[in-house]
Protein backbone atom coordinates (compact mmCIF):
# COMPACT_ATOMS: atom_id res chain seq x y z
CA UNK A 1 0.00 0.00 0.00
CA UNK A 2 1.09 3.83 -0.56
CA UNK A 3 -0.35 6.71 -0.27
CA UNK A 4 -1.57 9.38 -3.58
CA UNK A 5 -2.12 13.01 -2.92
CA UNK A 6 -5.55 14.32 -4.61
CA UNK A 7 -5.05 17.82 -5.54
CA UNK A 8 -8.66 18.02 -5.28
CA UNK A 9 -9.59 17.07 -1.70
CA UNK A 10 -6.17 18.10 -0.78
CA UNK A 11 -4.96 14.99 1.39
CA UNK A 12 -2.65 11.90 0.81
CA UNK A 13 -5.09 8.81 0.65
CA UNK A 14 -4.55 5.38 0.16
CA UNK A 15 -3.20 4.04 -2.95
CA UNK A 16 -7.40 1.16 -2.85
CA UNK A 17 -9.30 4.66 -3.21
CA UNK A 18 -7.72 5.17 -6.84
CA UNK A 19 -7.42 3.88 -10.48
CA UNK A 20 -4.70 4.20 -12.95
CA UNK A 21 -5.70 5.77 -16.04
CA UNK A 22 -3.02 5.77 -18.64
CA UNK A 23 -0.30 8.42 -19.70
CA UNK A 24 -0.98 11.79 -18.97
CA UNK A 25 -0.59 14.68 -21.71
CA UNK A 26 -1.90 12.58 -24.80
CA UNK A 27 -2.36 14.51 -27.82
CA UNK A 28 -5.10 13.79 -30.29
CA UNK A 29 -4.09 14.85 -33.76
CA UNK A 30 -5.58 18.42 -34.05
CA UNK A 31 -7.85 17.28 -37.33
CA UNK A 32 -8.38 13.53 -37.26
CA UNK A 33 -10.60 13.81 -40.62
CA UNK A 34 -7.16 14.56 -42.30
CA UNK A 35 -4.55 12.94 -40.13
CA UNK A 36 -2.40 9.29 -41.63
CA UNK A 37 -4.07 6.48 -39.79
CA UNK A 38 -0.35 5.61 -38.44
CA UNK A 39 -0.36 9.37 -36.36
CA UNK A 40 -4.51 8.30 -35.51
CA UNK A 41 -3.06 4.26 -34.74
CA UNK A 42 -0.32 6.07 -32.20
CA UNK A 43 -2.51 8.27 -30.60
CA UNK A 44 -5.02 5.57 -30.19
CA UNK A 45 -3.20 1.94 -29.34
CA UNK A 46 0.81 3.24 -28.86
CA UNK A 47 2.12 4.17 -25.41
CA UNK A 48 5.24 4.86 -24.49
CA UNK A 49 7.02 2.92 -21.87
CA UNK A 50 9.66 5.06 -20.14
CA UNK A 51 12.26 4.45 -17.60
CA UNK A 52 12.18 6.98 -14.88
CA UNK A 53 9.43 9.61 -14.36
CA UNK A 54 6.20 9.08 -15.95
CA UNK A 55 3.56 11.20 -15.88
CA UNK A 56 0.19 9.40 -15.59
CA UNK A 57 -3.80 10.26 -14.81
CA UNK A 58 -4.92 8.37 -11.88
CA UNK A 59 -9.09 9.09 -11.15
CA UNK A 60 -9.83 9.32 -7.21
CA UNK A 61 -12.50 6.81 -7.83
CA UNK A 62 -13.54 6.13 -4.40
CA UNK A 63 -13.23 9.68 -3.01
CA UNK A 64 -14.18 12.71 -4.84
CA UNK A 65 -14.34 10.98 -8.96
CA UNK A 66 -11.82 13.82 -10.12
CA UNK A 67 -9.36 13.20 -12.36
CA UNK A 68 -5.56 14.57 -12.42
CA UNK A 69 -1.88 13.73 -13.06
CA UNK A 70 0.60 11.90 -10.98
CA UNK A 71 4.71 11.82 -11.74
CA UNK A 72 5.46 8.62 -10.35
CA UNK A 73 9.48 6.81 -10.94
CA UNK A 74 8.46 3.81 -12.89
CA UNK A 75 12.02 2.32 -11.84
CA UNK A 76 11.75 3.33 -7.90
CA UNK A 77 7.87 3.62 -7.86
CA UNK A 78 8.61 6.87 -6.02
CA UNK A 79 5.62 9.35 -6.08
CA UNK A 80 6.74 12.79 -6.55
CA UNK A 81 3.57 15.00 -6.61
CA UNK A 82 0.31 15.18 -8.21
CA UNK A 83 -1.11 18.06 -10.17
CA UNK A 84 -4.63 18.95 -11.31
CA UNK A 85 -5.51 18.68 -15.17
CA UNK A 86 -4.46 21.69 -16.65
CA UNK A 87 -1.44 22.43 -14.59
CA UNK A 88 2.17 21.49 -15.93
CA UNK A 89 4.08 18.34 -14.40
CA UNK A 90 6.44 21.12 -12.40
CA UNK A 91 3.66 21.70 -9.94
CA UNK A 92 3.46 18.17 -8.84
CA UNK A 93 3.41 18.33 -4.83
CA UNK A 94 2.22 16.52 -1.81
CA UNK A 95 0.52 18.27 0.18
CA UNK A 96 -0.97 22.00 0.10
CA UNK A 97 -4.54 22.08 -1.30
CA UNK A 98 -6.30 22.61 1.56
CA UNK A 99 -9.01 25.48 0.97
CA UNK B 1 -27.02 34.49 -26.70
CA UNK B 2 -29.59 31.91 -27.65
CA UNK B 3 -32.49 30.73 -25.84
CA UNK B 4 -30.73 27.33 -25.97
CA UNK B 5 -27.83 28.94 -23.46
CA UNK B 6 -29.61 30.76 -21.27
CA UNK B 7 -32.94 28.56 -20.55
CA UNK B 8 -32.13 26.58 -17.59
CA UNK B 9 -35.78 24.98 -17.05
CA UNK B 10 -36.14 21.77 -16.57
CA UNK B 11 -39.15 19.09 -16.32
CA UNK B 12 -39.16 18.23 -12.68
CA UNK B 13 -41.54 16.43 -10.59
CA UNK B 14 -42.50 15.40 -6.88
CA UNK B 15 -41.42 12.12 -6.58
CA UNK B 16 -43.20 12.14 -3.19
CA UNK B 17 -46.09 9.15 -3.89
CA UNK B 18 -49.93 9.97 -2.57
CA UNK B 19 -50.35 9.32 0.87
CA UNK B 20 -51.55 5.81 1.50
CA UNK B 21 -48.17 4.21 0.06
CA UNK B 22 -45.86 2.31 2.43
CA UNK B 23 -42.09 3.75 1.95
CA UNK B 24 -39.77 0.89 2.68
CA UNK B 25 -36.63 1.77 3.03
CA UNK B 26 -33.29 0.21 1.47
CA UNK B 27 -32.40 -1.41 4.60
CA UNK B 28 -36.01 -2.53 5.00
CA UNK B 29 -35.16 -5.79 5.25
CA UNK B 30 -31.74 -6.05 6.25
CA UNK B 31 -32.82 -4.88 9.53
CA UNK B 32 -35.62 -7.18 9.66
CA UNK B 33 -32.68 -9.69 9.22
CA UNK B 34 -30.16 -8.81 11.89
CA UNK B 35 -30.19 -10.34 15.48
CA UNK B 36 -28.70 -7.54 18.50
CA UNK B 37 -25.66 -9.24 20.49
CA UNK B 38 -26.45 -7.36 23.71
CA UNK B 39 -28.81 -4.77 24.93
CA UNK B 40 -28.37 -1.28 25.49
CA UNK B 41 -26.97 -1.36 28.67
CA UNK B 42 -24.09 -3.45 27.79
CA UNK B 43 -23.54 -2.46 23.72
CA UNK B 44 -20.39 -0.31 22.43
CA UNK B 45 -21.82 0.57 19.58
CA UNK B 46 -25.42 1.03 18.10
CA UNK B 47 -26.24 1.12 14.39
CA UNK B 48 -29.64 2.19 12.50
CA UNK B 49 -30.86 3.32 9.64
CA UNK B 50 -31.50 7.12 9.03
CA UNK B 51 -34.03 5.75 6.64
CA UNK B 52 -36.16 7.64 4.27
CA UNK B 53 -34.00 11.50 4.47
CA UNK B 54 -34.54 13.43 1.86
CA UNK B 55 -31.33 13.81 -0.84
CA UNK B 56 -30.30 16.29 -3.20
CA UNK B 57 -27.25 16.52 -5.17
CA UNK B 58 -26.43 20.27 -5.62
CA UNK B 59 -23.58 21.07 -8.55
CA UNK B 60 -22.25 24.04 -9.44
CA UNK B 61 -18.81 26.07 -9.87
CA UNK B 62 -18.00 26.98 -6.20
CA UNK B 63 -15.96 29.96 -7.71
CA UNK B 64 -19.01 31.74 -9.00
CA UNK B 65 -20.51 33.79 -6.22
CA UNK B 66 -23.77 33.52 -7.95
CA UNK B 67 -23.98 29.99 -7.18
CA UNK B 68 -22.64 30.00 -4.00
CA UNK B 69 -24.87 33.22 -3.04
CA UNK B 70 -27.64 31.32 -4.58
CA UNK B 71 -27.47 28.10 -2.10
CA UNK B 72 -26.78 29.91 0.89
CA UNK B 73 -29.99 31.95 0.29
CA UNK B 74 -32.08 29.08 -0.77
CA UNK B 75 -30.87 26.59 2.04
CA UNK B 76 -30.01 28.95 4.86
CA UNK B 77 -26.40 27.24 4.43
CA UNK B 78 -23.19 28.06 3.74
CA UNK B 79 -21.76 26.57 1.37
CA UNK B 80 -19.23 23.84 3.00
CA UNK B 81 -15.56 23.82 1.46
CA UNK B 82 -13.39 21.24 1.04
CA UNK B 83 -13.99 17.62 2.82
CA UNK B 84 -16.47 19.73 5.36
CA UNK B 85 -20.13 20.24 6.03
CA UNK B 86 -22.58 22.81 7.26
CA UNK B 87 -25.52 21.94 9.10
CA UNK B 88 -29.21 23.47 10.06
CA UNK B 89 -31.43 22.03 12.87
CA UNK B 90 -33.23 19.92 9.67
CA UNK B 91 -30.62 19.95 7.15
CA UNK B 92 -26.91 19.34 7.00
CA UNK B 93 -24.88 20.27 3.28
CA UNK B 94 -22.15 18.01 2.63
CA UNK B 95 -19.13 18.43 0.47
CA UNK B 96 -18.91 15.74 -2.10
CA UNK B 97 -16.24 17.05 -4.65
CA UNK B 98 -15.12 20.66 -5.62
CA UNK B 99 -18.15 21.01 -7.74
CA UNK B 100 -20.69 18.80 -5.84
CA UNK B 101 -22.56 18.73 -2.85
CA UNK B 102 -24.99 16.39 -1.19
CA UNK B 103 -27.91 17.85 0.95
CA UNK B 104 -29.60 16.04 3.34
CA UNK B 105 -33.53 17.11 3.98
CA UNK B 106 -36.96 15.98 5.45
CA UNK B 107 -38.37 13.65 2.22
CA UNK B 108 -41.58 15.85 3.02
CA UNK B 109 -39.43 18.74 2.26
CA UNK B 110 -37.31 17.70 -0.98
CA UNK B 111 -39.21 18.85 -3.66
CA UNK B 112 -39.83 22.10 -2.00
CA UNK B 113 -36.13 22.97 -1.72
CA UNK B 114 -35.35 21.89 -5.09
CA UNK B 115 -37.79 24.07 -6.34
CA UNK B 116 -36.47 26.87 -4.00
CA UNK B 117 -33.16 25.67 -4.94
CA UNK B 118 -33.87 26.09 -8.77
CA UNK B 119 -35.40 29.05 -8.55
CA UNK B 120 -32.54 30.66 -6.41
CA UNK B 121 -29.95 29.39 -9.34
CA UNK B 122 -29.26 30.52 -12.89
CA UNK B 123 -26.47 29.24 -15.25
CA UNK B 124 -24.82 25.91 -15.35
CA UNK B 125 -25.51 24.21 -12.48
CA UNK B 126 -27.64 20.77 -11.19
CA UNK B 127 -29.66 19.96 -8.93
CA UNK B 128 -30.92 16.12 -8.75
CA UNK B 129 -32.69 14.26 -6.20
CA UNK B 130 -31.57 11.10 -5.30
CA UNK B 131 -33.16 9.92 -2.50
CA UNK B 132 -34.25 6.73 -3.36
CA UNK B 133 -30.33 5.80 -4.75
CA UNK B 134 -28.78 5.88 -1.16
CA UNK B 135 -29.79 5.54 2.22
CA UNK B 136 -27.56 6.65 5.90
CA UNK B 137 -26.68 4.35 8.09
CA UNK B 138 -25.97 5.87 11.64
CA UNK B 139 -23.29 4.10 13.74
CA UNK B 140 -22.41 5.26 17.50
CA UNK B 141 -21.00 4.72 20.82
CA UNK B 142 -17.75 4.03 22.40
CA UNK B 143 -16.35 1.73 19.80
CA UNK B 144 -17.58 3.22 16.91
CA UNK B 145 -14.51 4.52 15.51
CA UNK B 146 -13.15 1.52 16.11
CA UNK B 147 -15.88 -0.48 13.80
CA UNK B 148 -14.80 2.08 11.31
CA UNK B 149 -11.00 1.92 11.59
CA UNK B 150 -11.09 -1.81 10.58
CA UNK B 151 -13.97 -1.07 7.87
CA UNK B 152 -11.59 1.87 6.02
CA UNK B 153 -8.58 2.76 5.03
CA UNK B 154 -9.15 6.33 6.37
CA UNK B 155 -7.67 7.65 9.70
CA UNK B 156 -10.57 8.20 12.01
CA UNK B 157 -8.41 9.90 15.09
CA UNK B 158 -9.77 12.74 16.93
CA UNK B 159 -7.09 15.08 14.72
CA UNK B 160 -7.57 13.63 11.52
CA UNK B 161 -11.49 13.16 11.30
CA UNK B 162 -12.80 15.69 13.54
CA UNK B 163 -16.41 16.06 14.24
CA UNK B 164 -17.91 17.99 11.15
CA UNK B 165 -15.94 16.65 8.69
CA UNK B 166 -16.90 14.14 5.18
CA UNK B 167 -14.83 12.10 3.64
CA UNK B 168 -15.58 9.66 0.73
CA UNK B 169 -13.89 6.77 0.64
CA UNK B 170 -13.95 2.94 0.87
CA UNK B 171 -15.69 1.38 3.27
CA UNK B 172 -14.80 -2.62 2.84
CA UNK B 173 -15.15 -3.32 -0.91
CA UNK B 174 -17.42 -0.51 -1.06
CA UNK B 175 -17.50 3.36 -1.02
CA UNK B 176 -19.25 5.79 1.74
CA UNK B 177 -19.09 9.40 2.30
CA UNK B 178 -18.65 9.20 5.90
CA UNK B 179 -19.91 12.04 8.13
CA UNK B 180 -18.26 12.92 11.92
CA UNK B 181 -21.88 14.17 13.23
CA UNK B 182 -20.60 14.37 17.07
CA UNK B 183 -17.46 12.65 18.72
CA UNK B 184 -18.82 8.93 19.30
CA UNK B 185 -21.70 9.85 16.23
CA UNK B 186 -21.02 8.65 12.72
CA UNK B 187 -23.19 8.70 9.68
CA UNK B 188 -22.42 6.74 6.53
CA UNK B 189 -24.01 7.38 2.65
CA UNK B 190 -24.08 4.49 1.17
CA UNK B 191 -25.44 3.61 -2.32
CA UNK B 192 -28.85 1.61 -1.90
CA UNK B 193 -27.68 -1.34 -4.41
CA UNK B 194 -24.59 -1.66 -1.70
CA UNK B 195 -26.73 -1.24 1.80
CA UNK B 196 -27.08 -3.92 2.44
CA UNK B 197 -23.65 -5.43 1.78
CA UNK B 198 -22.37 -2.57 3.75
CA UNK B 199 -24.84 -3.21 6.80
CA UNK B 200 -24.10 -6.92 6.80
CA UNK B 201 -20.31 -5.74 7.15
CA UNK B 202 -20.52 -3.17 9.82
CA UNK B 203 -23.28 -5.78 12.26
CA UNK B 204 -20.70 -8.28 11.48
CA UNK B 205 -17.63 -6.01 12.27
CA UNK B 206 -19.46 -4.72 15.81
CA UNK B 207 -20.23 -8.01 16.92
CA UNK B 208 -16.69 -8.50 19.42
CA UNK B 209 -18.08 -4.52 20.60
CA UNK B 210 -21.01 -5.71 21.44
CA UNK B 211 -23.67 -4.34 19.13
CA UNK B 212 -27.38 -2.79 19.74
CA UNK B 213 -29.49 -2.26 16.80
CA UNK B 214 -31.08 1.02 17.32
CA UNK B 215 -30.36 4.33 19.11
CA UNK B 216 -28.26 4.91 22.29
CA UNK B 217 -31.21 5.50 24.60
CA UNK B 218 -29.70 9.41 25.45
CA UNK B 219 -29.74 10.33 21.57
CA UNK B 220 -32.05 12.99 20.93
CA UNK B 221 -32.02 12.79 17.44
Amino acid sequence: MFRIYCPYCGELREEEEFHPKGPAHLARPADPDNCTDEQWGDFLYFRDNPRGLHNELWVHALGCRKFFNVTRDTQTYLIKGSYRLGESPDQARTSGDQA
Amino acid sequence: MSELQTDTRVSIMNQMPEAGVTARSALYFSQAATQPVFGPGQAQVFLWEDALRGQLVIRGDAGNTDFAKGVSSALDLALPGQLSSSVSATMALLWIAPDEWLLLCDLEQAFAIETRLRDALTGHYAVINVSGGQTQIRLAGSAAASVLQKSMPYAVSDAHFPVGKVVTTALSKTQATVRRIDSTDWELTVRRSFADYAWRWLTDASREYGLHLGQPEHNEN
